[in-house]
């Protein structure tokens, strides 16, 4: 491991050398193993962060009051540590440039990870080429409980401010700042028919997070008339074990 | 594929708790399918043998526990795909899938 990057008060940001790395696309997977010294091993699936263009690959690790091996990697660890990990995993859950758009990206908490390594992807892909980037337009969605919960939060608005075609809209559930002018609330069927394109321009949409989030956003996408095909979901248990 | 070290291993899987919230999707269930087929299956279709729904495994409901993983039909609930992992062995029944359908190419 290479570096370890705060990204908020309980979540961080692993950045790790892999020797003969094939390389990967947005949106898929590593599975974790680590080793205690008594032998005892877990395992666990963490999204990839960093897109295919860094020579890096990034994990961004959520820290949980009741997980035993997020501690470990969120705490811990620290640089020159090593991790077997296994990987790139997934072909139903990923996104690159020539798949196309529009992009609609919806995520709840940390599973905002796949979506920004999309997000990344789509920015270092598309470089300075604004007629591909309108060609191309995305949209994210993230709904986070507090503003100092927002992962990647600084970047989000860096990369939305340089590029017009990107719009980034958060919604706060438990507790927003004063003055505030973003939703705050639950993701519902009114804010998604407010924030997704309509089903006529056929975008590609990948949502991300909690198992309810996931599952009532793609049902309300679905309602408003978006083609399943098009609509794919990536369900994070609570403590984003791998089976 | 597998780990570099090719040990056997418990999965580690913390508290159960039946419920939703703990379910989560064939996407979780990819690296194991790794041990066992060599395309990534996530983006496969299966077809499911009770009601004939179907889906793609990625997106498919997902319940794992440290015995074994289940694959289940969205519409009709039933076992589509399970395993079981032992010291010694992996065990796979797929007789809730009638097909899968897995592309190439990638």
């Amino acid at each position: 491991m290479i570096d370890v990057v705060a990204e908020t008060s309980r979540t961080r940001t692993l950045v790790l050398d892999v020797p003969e790395w094939p390389g990967h696309r947005a949106g898929q997977h590593v599975d974790v193993r680590l080793t205690a010294e008594d032998g005892y091993q877990a395992e666990r699936s963490y999204s990839i962060a960093s897109p295919p263009e860094d020579g890096h690959l990034s994990l961004t690790v959520e820290e949980l009051t009741d997980g035993e091996v997020s501690p470990y990697l969120s705490e811990v660890l620290r640089s020159g540590d090593t991790l077997e990990l296994r990987g790139p995993i997934g072909g139903y859950f990923v996104w690159d440039v020539p798949v196309g758009g529009p992009l609609l990206l919806v995520g709840g908490g940390s599973g905002i990870v796949p979506l920004m390594a999309m997000l990344r992807h789509r920015n270092a892909a598309l470089g300075i080429d604004t007629d591909a980037r309108h060609r191309l337009p995305a949209r994210l969605l993230y709904s986070s409980r507090r503003w100092d919960e927002v992962i990647y939060r600084d970047e989000l608005a860096r990369l939305a401010e340089k590029d017009p075609t990107l719009e980034v809209m958060h919604t706060l559930t438990r507790e927003h700042p004063e003055g505030w002018s973003g939703f705050s609330r639950r993701i519902d069927r009114m804010m998604l028919e407010m924030v997704a394109w309509p089903p006529s321009e056929q975008p590609r949409v990948f949502i991300c997070g909690p198992t309810p989030l996931v599952e009532s956003v793609a049902t309300a996408l679905v309602e408003l008339g978006h083609n399943p095909a098009l609509v794919k979901t990536e369900r994070f248990g609570p403590t984003g074990g791998s089976v | 594929m597998s780990f570099a070290s090719g040990e056997s291993h418990e999965s580690s899987s913390g508290r159960e708790r039946p419920g939703d919230a703990r379910r989560v999707d064939g996407n979780a269930a990819g690296g194991m399918f790794s041990e066992i087929f060599v395309p990534d299956l996530t983006s496969a279709r299966a077809k499911c043998a009770g009601c004939g729904a179907e889906g793609m495994i990625g997106a498919l409901p997902v319940y794992a526990h440290g015995m074994g993983t289940v694959v289940r039909c969205p519409k009709c609930d039933r076992v589509v795909l399970r395993v079981a992992r032992t010291p010694q062995h992996i065990w796979l029944d797929a007789t809730g899938a009638t097909s899968i359908v897995i592309p190439r190419g990638t």
